[in-house]
């Protein structure tokens, strides 16, 4: 029973799908030009209009870059798996760095009420910071484009884990503690055996929330900086006005992020706990 | 154009010249007299006598030691900054037609979204030498809206080639005096473009800073910002403003040129601790670049270059936008074909008298506020002399005088009294 209906959920997706594709399709079949001038006019104004790309033309143009991903045409032009793999580098530096800031500094702060109220105000007004506001300080500052991207991921992927890990640090059971100190485990053995695991479920999850936000931001700041990467590569197809290239990239950028999604998620609940 | 072209190609290279100076120096040696040399010469042909010369002379050693003589380069691998607009042709072109390559120099270009970002490379060191907006390199040496660094223009890339571009719901606004309330983009704050628009608005009694609203955005967001109707026009890089036409969503309302014939537009910047850490790979930098200006400069050669900068490496734009850019025979967007020679042209000389009207525009409009001598700061930045001296070498010709009289908008400018030029204008911020 559950498999038929399994069956029938998908044939209504695929159904949905093709419907909206089909109108899609029909929507941007290319009128006839009607444009002013002559002949060598009409030849130099484009005969194909930059305009939405149809269903088939956002297909051909995916089967382009796919077929390729690491094809190397010079600093400017590379394979969509190129860009990618330097998008997700990054991605991964700075979220790397932000969890080595945010994990113990969650740590301290979720211990000790005193730091927790102190910080409080500051963790408020940076984190609602847009990332790309960032960037001038940091082109500024750092002086290096590349690092500057990274920091900008860092800084914005910092907050969702400290305060997370904040909240699930001072939120273990005062019972578990308690048993703790009745059996004489203290400091960095009681954190690891006994705080992490209590709070590793919502650490994780405020590492999934930043993840997100990082790949967020990295699309953002390449757009922003140019270089390599996804972000310049929607960036390069937008000064051509090629929006077929630029949809490909977004359900790149949108299959990419799902994927790192996904992995969190496994994460998570290989920590989760019944209690 | 002041420049000899029968002589200087992009094709010669310099080492071929130095080893038929050195070919000719050893034949005169050998056979001092003039008659007997010409009549061996055409007898035997030249390469004859010189391969047999060759067997008793070293001629090799001799070509390699009178090519040494520039130096060896102290940097080769070099990183250049660029924003992908038609200005930026020299700079691009030298890449892909092996301009650099011929210098020994590795090059790698890097396109850069905007320009803020291309001072901020600069700055960091990030670039070694840049494409910049030619009024840039004034701005940083003094220190207006960016950190103080000096910062030179070594040589001019593109003369006109900019244009006034408006939505095509304004086709029957042709008159600036019906532009009041309207919102126009330029590429930067320190842009030719800026200064141009402002000074032909002002022309029209309008005022920039009260009448119409200026905007900033990168040259590559104009077409997209325009069909989405964010701004009414823009006077802005190419090829986007042929772009716009090719889209249908605008048409070419004024060529920079009709402003001012032979206004300089992007230049090829370089910071003054670049140049003297590696004088020999800054040598070396300027003949690539003069040479693919020069190259540029030729109409013959438009079509071929076009196809070189257009892939998606460099500019990313369809061909057919960026010929009629470089021919100059282009769709205006109001159903003619206009043939306009020269519509971008190149010329690689940094007169000062530009840079003076620039400080002087600078000025008029309130960026620059201190009291600066404009002739010495002009003469710093650009390096004039340096470029005559460099293009002599590579057997361009070059002006005479660092100063030329230039008409904008058929009123003279000259640079010699740029105090009586600035206060000749009615509506000005200083």
């Amino acid at each position: 029973m559950g498999s038929v209906r399994g069956v029938r959920t998908a044939l209504a997706s695929l159904l949905l799908l093709g419907l909206v594709l089909g109108a899609w399709q029909l929507a941007t079949i290319p009128k006839t030009a009607t444009a002013a001038g002559n002949a060598e006019y009409q030849a130099m104004v484009g005969s194909h209009k930059a305009g939405l790309p149809s269903p088939i033309q956002i297909a051909q143009t995916s089967w382009r870059h796919l077929r390729s991903p690491f094809h190397d045409g010079g600093a400017n032009d590379k394979g969509i798996g190129i860009q990618l793999a330097f998008s997700i580098g990054r991605v991964l530096l700075g979220f790397a760095l932000a969890v080595l800031i945010a994990i113990p500094l969650g740590f301290l702060v979720g211990t000790s009420q005193l730091l927790q109220r102190a910080l409080n105000p500051y963790i408020q007004v940076l984190k609602p910071i847009s990332p790309l506001a960032w960037m001038p300080l940091a082109l500024y500052t750092i002086q290096d484009s590349a690092l500057s991207s990274i920091f900008v991921i860092t800084i914005c992927s910092v907050w969702p884990m400290l305060i997370n890990t904040a909240h699930g640090v001072s939120s273990v059971k005062r019972e578990w503690l308690n048993v703790a100190r009745t059996l004489e485990v203290h400091g960095l053995r009681r954190a690891l055996h006994v705080v992490l695991p209590a709070a590793a479920p919502t650490i994780l999850t405020g590492m999934r929330i930043s993840m997100g936000i990082a790949w967020l931001v990295i699309v953002a700041a390449e757009m922003l900086v140019g270089g390599t990467g996804i972000g310049t590569f929607v960036w390069n197809e937008w000064n051509n006005l090629s929006l077929a290239n630029v949809i490909f990239a977004l359900l790149m950028i949108g299959l990419v992020g799902m994927l790192l999604d996904l992995a969190f998620g496994s994460l998570t609940r290989l920590v989760s706990y019944q209690e | 154009m002041k420049r000899n072209d029968g002589e200087t190609t992009g094709s010669t290279d310099e080492t071929s010249g130095t080893d038929r100076l050195v070919e000719q120096t050893l034949l005169r040696k050998v056979f001092p007299n003039g008659t007997t040399r010409r009549d061996l010469l055409r007898t035997a042909g030249a390469a004859a006598v010189l391969s047999s010369l060759s067997n008793i002379f070293p001629l090799g050693a001799a070509k390699a030691l009178a090519a040494e003589k520039t130096g060896s380069l102290e940097k080769k691998e070099l990183t250049i900054g660029f924003v992908p607009i038609t200005c930026a042709t020299p700079i691009i072109m030298a890449d892909p037609m092996g301009f650099y390559s011929r210098e020994g120099l590795k090059v790698s270009l890097v396109k850069t979204a905007g320009w803020a970002l291309i001072r901020d490379k600069m700055l960091n060191r990030e670039s070694d030498a840049s494409h910049m907006l030619s009024p840039m390199p004034l701005a940083i040496t003094l220190g207006i809206g960016s950190r103080q660094d000096p910062t030179y223009v070594a040589a001019i890339e593109n003369i006109n080639g900019q244009a006034i571009t408006l939505h095509s719901k304004h086709k029957d606004k042709r008159d600036p005096k019906q532009w009041k309330g309207m919102k126009f983009a330029v590429p930067f704050d320190y842009s030719m473009h800026n200064l141009l628009l402002r000074y032909y608005v002002a022309e029209h009694g309008l005022d920039p800073d009260r009448d119409i609203e200026i905007r900033i955005v990168p040259p590559p967001e104009m077409v997209a910002n325009l069909r989405a109707g964010n701004i009414d026009g823009y006077l802005g890089p190419e090829p986007f403003n042929q772009r716009a036409v090719y889209e249908e969503v605008g048409f070419i309302h004024l060529l920079s040129k009709e402003i001012w014939d032979g206004h300089p537009c992007c230049a090829f910047g370089i910071r003054d601790e670049f140049i003297k850490q590696n004088p020999n790979t800054f040598g070396a930098l300027f003949r690539a670049i003069a040479r693919a200006t020069v190259y540029a400069h030729k109409e013959e050669n438009r079509k071929e270059i076009a196809q070189a900068i257009a892939p998606a490496n460099f500019l990313n734009q369809p061909v057919a936008v960026i010929e009629q850019v470089l021919t100059g025979r282009f769709a205006d967007g109001l159903g003619q074909v206009r043939s306009v020679p020269g519509r971008a042209d190149f010329d690689p000389f940094p007169w000062h008298s530009m840079a003076v009207w620039i400080l002087t525009q600078l000025k008029r409009w309130g960026y620059l506020k201190q009291e600066i001598d404009f002739r010495r700061v002009a003469e710093k930045v650009f390096l004039a002399t340096e470029a005559r001296r460099r293009m002599a070498e590579l057997g361009i010709e070059a002006p005479k005088d660092n100063y030329a009289r230039h008409t904008i908008m058929g009123k003279p400018f000259d640079a010699t009294r740029p105090d009586a030029y600035l206060s000749s204008f009615p509506i000005r911020r200083s």
